[in-house]
């Protein structure tokens, strides 16, 4: 027996009256590292035993604050910065709709934490055995006895001396309880092999099982209707025409919705007679005038339409945009020749819109009235 | 721990006289504010006297209802202060007197009592099946029947026990506890129902009455705590109170504390989220004007500093802060009170006056005077009570 290292020794009782009055005494004697075994827990006991008062909720604190704190940056991260998404009209930062999620991630935390910081740092965890394990005593005490335990690394305790005062409490079964010799090596016991092929069975019956019943057993055909339409898409064979298109060529004589036809094809007069400018002079229609210009006139009239093309001679040079005939041509009549073209200049239908031609002509009545400014317009 | 170790050390003691003077003094004070308010401005002086019986209504049915549950659960360890809940329940007595002058002041209160108001009314017609002057009559006496019905039969029971402690009258009133119950589920729902949704007779909230019960639930408990508290401190108390009644206490405050939040939030939450105008105008108006910090201010009277002030273990058990907390949460109670009611009354705009200050004296004033009053021919613990050996030994 020499040879083992003693672990403490134990008592027992039969009521929790008694149990309560030992465990009192016992730390009135002064016993510091002592501990208190019974079935099911003992109000009182905390205050019997002297304990203060546990600094558990201190890690519950902080890991609850960790968590509300992470919940909060999370979503206001999610939904203000990285994916805001308007939702029921919400603001994006929907603070109402945010506390339930903050409580819940504080609780789960909290607990979680609590539980996982009880177990690691108060029980010690990969620390799996205990000198109490498979005793007589634990057999006892976790099924109708009271048991108390003195701790042989307590600075009062001498073998007499904890016998005697489990005797004088009125214990029986004093025992001593020593050390496992297997338990004491100092080998961790979650490198042995046996320990490390036992995770790695279960990490792959679990992943397998989990990869088996997921995909195979409770595989569903994908939500995939939006892909495959029964409807004929543009551009495809189909049978059910002559021609063997999908796509349907209008009816002759169709007009798209908002944009009548040229009316004044090949007669310029009738175009400067009847067609009049769809927009006002304003600053927004000037501005959208001169880019127009700048792009698609200016190369050969140049940019203040003086006939100067930048062109250098690859193309011959119109005429003045200032000159008399131009001058008093009505708006329609500038509409027609930018839409049809005129001599060599090719019809500019195809590169700018109805708005951007008319825009451009107020343009160029502003051009043309920097070079013949009216009396009025000094005052 | 042995059940015979403790014998009970209490020996009657009459209350000090200046406490029954300090409750003529305030409710002197408060009656006569109070009857000068009616003159003065009977509309605002009505809206106060809502608040008065809506704040007695706390706490004597909340009272009743800790004595019920105490019985119903077979809990032990509130047993050696169950008269002080029950001293508390007596003011269920005079809610007939507090509740009168409500009844010649309806058309002031309720929207709804003005009959051609509610002709032109899809809504309020159609609710007036419930909503009308002779049925809330109705209902407000049969609240009164039911609370004072229990309340007499409960309390003799538990008197009776004392001279002969005859252990059957528990069982009895275990049963009318049960019984008591549904009663007053509902009844705490209909009274919330009655006085405090039909102000704004088009609003609607299925989680009032719960909200109401919370604040009703934790006013009566303040009040007991600080009652229990001061009494053991002054030495008129049971000797054997320790700090883990105290701590069941304070937990228990602590509870509801964060159950009166969940249930306000969840008001709050499912109004905001479905946002139909026929129920968010009853928040919009408690965010007019000087409200919003009336509304601000709730949140951190009633759930903050209450929260904070009962978080950590050894606060729970401080008879210095149980009863700082217990008064708190009091003022918070009626705090809560006036942000139900007045917006009503004062659209816009939050009124605090002498008048407001009056009618919480006045409460005060008769709270002291119930119990001194119910204490002088009672012992403050039930002797006679088989759990009350077991309630004194009770350790967490």
């Amino acid at each position: 027996m020499s040879d083992k290292i003693l672990y403490g020794y134990t008592g027992i009782f039969d009521t929790p009256d008694e149990i309560i009055l030992a465990a009192n005494k016992v730390a009135e004697d002064g016993y510091k590292k002592f501990d208190v075994n019974t079935p099911y827990p003992v109000h009182g006991m905390d205050n019997a035993m002297k304990l203060p008062v546990s600094k558990l909720g201190y890690a519950a604190l902080i890991f609850g604050l960790t968590g509300t704190i992470s919940a909060v940056t999370l979503m206001y991260f999610l939904s203000v910065f990285d994916y805001p998404i308007v939702i029921g009209g919400k603001p994006f930062f929907a603070f109402p709709a945010f506390v339930p999620i903050i409580f819940e991630v504080t609780v789960l935390a909290a607990s979680i934490a609590t539980v996982v910081t009880m177990i690691a740092l108060f029980f010690k965890f990969p620390n799996i055995s205990h000198p109490l394990h498979d005793t007589e005593y634990m057999k006892k005490v976790s099924s109708d006895k009271y048991g108390i335990l003195l701790q042989a690394d307590d600075l009062k305790f001498t073998e007499e001396s904890a016998k005697e005062l489990l005797a004088k409490l009125g214990a029986k079964d004093i025992t001593a309880i020593y050390y496992d010799q297997a338990e004491i090596s100092t080998e961790h016991k979650i490198f042995e092999p046996k320990f490390i092929s036992l995770l790695i069975i279960i990490a792959v019956v679990v992943s397998g099982s989990t990869y088996f019943a997921l995909n195979k057993l409770m595989f569903m055909v994908p939500f995939n209707w939006m892909m495959e339409q029964s409807k004929i898409i543009p551009q495809d064979n189909n049978s059910f025409f002559s021609d063997g298109k999908a796509m349907r060529t209008p009816i002759e004589g169709t007009v798209a919705r908002g944009n009548m036809p040229y009316q004044f094809k090949g007669d310029p007069e009738s175009a400067g007679k009847y067609l009049k400018n769809t927009l006002l002079p304003t600053e927004k229609n000037l501005d959208l005038g001169k880019k127009k210009y700048d792009i698609y006139c200016s190369p050969c009239h140049g940019y203040y339409g003086e006939g100067d093309s930048r062109l250098r001679g690859q193309f011959p040079n119109p005429p003045s945009l200032h000159s008399e005939k131009v001058r008093t041509w009505t708006d329609g009549r500038l509409y027609h020749v930018i839409t049809e073209g005129q001599n060599i200049m090719p019809s500019y239908a195809s590169q700018m819109t109805r708005k951007e031609r008319w825009a451009t002509i107020l343009y160029l009545r502003v051009l043309q009235r920097s070079l013949n400014a009216k009396e009025s317009d000094l005052e | 721990m042995s059940s015979n170790q403790t014998n009970i050390d209490y020996s009657k003691k009459d209350l000090p006289g200046i406490l029954t003077k300090l409750g003529f003094a305030l409710f002197g004070v408060g009656l006569v504010i109070v009857i000068s308010a009616f003159f003065i401005d009977h509309t605002r002086a009505a809206f106060n006297n809502l608040i008065l019986l809506l704040f007695l209504t706390s706490i004597g049915l909340g009272s009743l209802f800790f004595v019920a549950l105490e019985y119903l659960a077979g809990a032990v360890w509130s047993t050696p202060f169950r008269r002080v809940l029950e001293f508390f329940a007596a003011t269920l007595v005079i809610l007939p007197i507090v509740a009168l002058p409500l009844l010649f002041n309806m058309h002031d209160l309720f929207h709804w009592t003005h009959n051609e108001v509610v002709q032109s009314d899809t809504l309020l017609k159609s609710k007036s099946g419930y909503l009308n002057v002779s049925f809330f009559i109705i209902r407000m006496i049969a609240f009164f029947v039911i609370w004072l019905t229990f309340y007499f039969v409960i309390t003799r029971n538990s008197k009776k026990q004392d001279i002969s402690g005859d252990q059957s009258l528990t069982s009895k009133n275990i049963k009318i506890s049960a019984v008591f119950m549904p009663f007053f589920a509902l009844t705490v729902t209909f009274s919330a129902i009655d006085w405090i949704m039909s102000l704004e007779p088009h609003w609607f909230s299925t989680i009032l009455g719960v909200y109401y019960f919370s604040g009703t639930v934790l006013a009566a408990l303040a009040a007991a705590t600080l009652a229990i508290v001061l009494l053991v401190e002054k030495g008129y108390f049971v000797k054997g109170m320790v700090r883990d009644h105290y701590y069941s206490l304070g937990a228990l405050l602590f509870a509801f504390v964060n159950f009166w939040a969940y249930i306000a939030f969840s008001q709050y939450l499912l109004i905001w989220y479905a946002n139909l105008p026929e129920e968010t105008f009853w928040f919009l108006h408690r965010w007019e004007g000087n409200w919003m910090f009336v509304s601000i201010g709730l949140i951190i009277v009633h759930f903050i500093v209450p929260y904070f002030g009962l978080l950590s273990q050894p606060s729970k058990m401080d008879p210095k802060r149980l009863k700082f907390m217990s008064v708190w949460i009091l003022f918070a109670h009626f705090y809560d009170l006036y942000w139900l009611v007045m917006p009503t009354y004062g659209k816009g705009y939050a009124v605090f006056g002498w008048i407001e200050l009056g009618f919480p004296i006045l409460a005060v004033g008769l709270l002291i005077l119930i119990f001194t009053f119910k204490s002088k021919n009672q012992n403050l613990i039930p002797i006679g009570d088989p759990k009350l050996k077991r309630g004194l030994n009770f350790r967490l």
